[in-house]
């Protein structure tokens, strides 16, 4: 692999690892834990938002972030011919 | 059949199977005893990480963590499961791409330091020593509680049980038995968990009970608003109350997933797939079955609460609990569906007192003047005291007429209690207890003791691989004897673990007193020490050998003296410089917080001493580039 398409590889990694460690921290820190006295008045089910991705929602989506990010970066090795 | 018959059953016949196991998978060369030949698929090594990962502390505790926290414990959720994004994105395929066997020994190479990798041996050997006494005194305890055997014996029996699949098996052994282990303690845990949402909220599944309605008043509220309404009218704080310290929860919550991530025995499972692309989904595997436990323990922590509270006051099922009369001691005494109450309370983890001897277990909470009063008449009984107790005892009764009952409106005196009567309830029993508190059928019981020895043993034997690969490989094999054999090599590695069990053994029979404290040092310590020098070594090609042991070293230091300083130098009781109470803490932020603190400084310390010293050698450089890169990863070489 040429010096330039390594550079752009890797910068297309850091790009989504950037994007989905905003999603992580928005979901977990940001709605469970900093802004849940702002979101008390929306509900799911029993409990309020951030009660609830504090307990259940933020896993659910780490799950999902974790596949997205592993079929993403599969399809960018496929691009950049790096796939084993 | 009775009970002890069906436990001996069922945990008889699920060690069998990991002989067994061990047997079919034995390893026959150091690739296979380090990472089991490279050869396991990513679901299956998911499994077995989850095994790895849920340890007694998963099992057994966090669901009472839960129950008694409330919102405040969602830390622990969120902690223990958000650290395996950090691990799929930012650690995971790149050491996998590296393709050796051990962390230090990517440490060592990455910043080509022999120190660095001994630093990294050093870090390791203390996370996870520290980690495998917990997972021993668990086994010691389930065995003494489920099989009526001591707890020294039950320690000997697990030991020889690990001893025999890890010794033999190495990673190959050891992954297989996980996948049955995991299957194991996940059906234990769900069953119970199914039933108890199905009776109190009318959904079988339990993450949707914890957000459906209360079914045995007719389902016209909330399950977690009954929670909060029968709780606070005993004085408690509410279930979904806010938290009283965001700042500290913050830190908490990211020392827990920083910690996770960069905890050795959960590293190297990575090193056991295929390829750089399974080593990414492998990560989510891992978390999918991590996941099925973790999002239905909010759900066993709070129905466990409310049942609890309902027995104790069951006029609260339907209406106000204080309105009705406590539960009676000739009910504990004489209904069957109460006998788990006298069973735990045998075990001392559940202790009651008659305080007035109305025959009534009236269960309050305290307010902070009597709770007070009450721990300095304990702490006096303790020393036998005589004046102090006498003192103690006559500023009681005015403080019994001023403290309220909880939102009763009426004070302890007018309600003629002296006090809270359920002195005791031990966070391990809501989970343990589960079943029996349900009324579930014998061999449920029998399952969670097997699951909860599932779940303690497979950690342990995780740990260990961890500490005996990092002994034969990163100390003897690259220090001491360079020239060792493949065969003597594996001899060594399996000498180091037969040592370390033997170790973790003696640690768990003469526990130190403060096997809960030092997994604030292992967590704080992962965080502080590990993950930077991985995550910077991955990420930089700048970060050089001076700055990555000084900030290491910064890391290691900051967090334990901090920790210390609250808890006893080297939890040595009575030598912490402060009390361990939040007034006293720097800025609020908890010894079990402070990892996070240290990691930010690991950051910056090796950031700032690698630009004042020489850029790392070329061949570094390179290494960088190409664990960046999945092509060629190929199978790990022995060096």
């Amino acid at each position: 692999m040429s010096d330039r398409s390594s550079k752009a590889y890797w910068a297309a990694n850091v790009r989504i690892i950037l994007i989905s460690l905003a999603v992580w921290f928005l979901c977990s820190f940001g709605m469970g834990i900093i802004l849940r006295p702002m979101l008390m008045g929306i509900h799911i089910g029993g409990a309020d938002l951030g009660f609830w991705m504090a307990q259940n929602g933020s896993i659910y989506v780490f799950l999902v972030l974790i596949f997205v990010y592993a079929w993403r970066m599969n399809k960018i090795d496929k691009e950049f011919g790096v796939e084993e | 059949m009775d009970q002890f018959t069906l436990n001996l059953l069922v945990v008889g016949a699920t060690f069998a199977l990991y002989i067994g196991i061990a047997i079919w998978a034995r390893a026959g060369s150091t690739a296979e005893f380090y990472a089991a030949g490279q050869g396991v698929p990513p679901v299956m090594n998911g499994m077995a990480t989850g095994a790895d990962w849920m340890s007694a502390a998963s099992f057994i505790s966090m669901a009472g963590l839960i129950a008694f926290g409330g919102y405040e414990a969602s830390a622990y959720l969120m902690g223990w499961t958000g650290g395996y994004v950090l691990l799929a994105l930012l650690l995971a395929p790149y050491l996998r791409k590296f393709g050796k066997f051990t962390v230090p020994e990517f440490i060592g190479d990455r910043f080509y330091s022999a120190g660095a990798r001994l630093l990294a041996v050093i870090c390791l050997i203390v996370i996870s020593v520290t980690y495998v006494i917990g997972q021993m005194t668990g086994v010691g305890v389930t065995f003494a509680r489920f099989l009526e055997v001591s707890t020294s014996t039950g320690l000997y029996i697990g030991a020889a049980i690990v001893f025999a699949y890890a010794v033999l098996g190495g990673m190959k052994g050891i992954t297989y038995t996980q996948v049955a282990q995991y299957i194991v303690l996940i059906v234990a845990y769900t069953i119970p968990a199914l039933f108890i949402s199905l009776q109190l909220t009318g959904n079988i599944l339990p993450q949707l009970g914890l957000i459906g309605s209360y079914a045995p008043s007719g389902g016209d509220v909330a399950f977690l608003a009954k929670l909060d309404a029968v709780v606070t009218e005993l004085g408690f704080k509410a279930y979904t109350a806010e938290s009283t310290n965001y700042f500290n929860m913050f830190l908490f919550t990211m020392s827990l997933m920083i910690g996770t991530a960069g905890l050795p025995h959960v590293i190297i499972r990575f090193f056991t797939v295929p390829k750089v692309s399974d080593a990414r989904s492998s990560a989510g595997w891992a978390l999918v079955f991590i996941a099925l436990l973790y999002t239905v323990a909010p759900a066993v922590g709070s129905m466990a609460r409310l049942n609890l509270t309902t027995t104790m006051w069951p006029n609260a099922v339907a209406g106000k609990a204080l309105e009705g009369d406590a539960v009676s001691l000739a009910d504990i005494a004489s209904k069957p569906e109460l006998s788990w109450v006298q069973t735990w309370e045998k075990t001392g983890l559940l202790v009651m007192k008659d305080l007035n001897g109305d025959g009534k277990i009236q269960y309050v909470n305290e307010p902070a003047p009597l709770a007070a009063n009450t721990k300095a008449l304990a702490d006096a009984t303790k020393a036998k005291d005589d004046a102090k107790i006498a003192e103690l005892t006559a500023a009681r009764d005015p403080i019994l007429a001023e403290a309220q009952v909880g939102n009763s409106g009426k004070t302890f005196a007018e309600m003629g209690l002296k006090g809270n009567e359920l002195v005791t309830v031990n966070n391990d029993i809501m989970v343990l207890a589960n079943p029996e508190i349900a009324d579930l059928p014998g061999w449920v019981v029998a399952l969670v003791a097997a699951g909860a020895l599932a779940a303690a043993l497979s950690t342990a034997a995780g740990l260990l691989l961890a500490i005996s690969s990092a002994i034969s490989h990163d100390l003897i094999k690259s220090t001491i004897n360079p020239n060792i054999s493949e065969k003597g090599e594996l001899l060594a590695a399996r000498i180091s673990m037969a040592f370390a069990i033997a170790l973790a053994t003696y640690l768990g029979l003469n526990p130190p007193g403060f096997a809960a404290q030092t997994v604030a040092l292992a967590f704080g310590l992962a965080a502080a020490t590990i993950f930077p020098a991985l995550m910077m070594g991955i990420f930089s090609h700048r970060i050089n050998k001076q700055g990555a042991i000084v900030g290491m070293l910064v890391g290691l230091v900051f967090t334990a003296s901090y920790i210390f300083v609250y808890k006893g130098w080297f939890f040595i009781p009575g030598t912490n410089n402060l009390p361990d109470t939040p007034d006293q803490y720097v800025f609020g932020i908890s010894p079990l917080s402070i990892g996070t603190v240290g990691a930010i400084l690991n950051f910056i310390v090796a950031y700032v001493v690698s630009m004042m010293t020489a850029a790392p050698p070329k061949h570094v450089q390179d290494l960088v580039e190409s664990i960046r890169v999945p092509k060629g990863a190929g199978k790990a070489q022995a060096h």
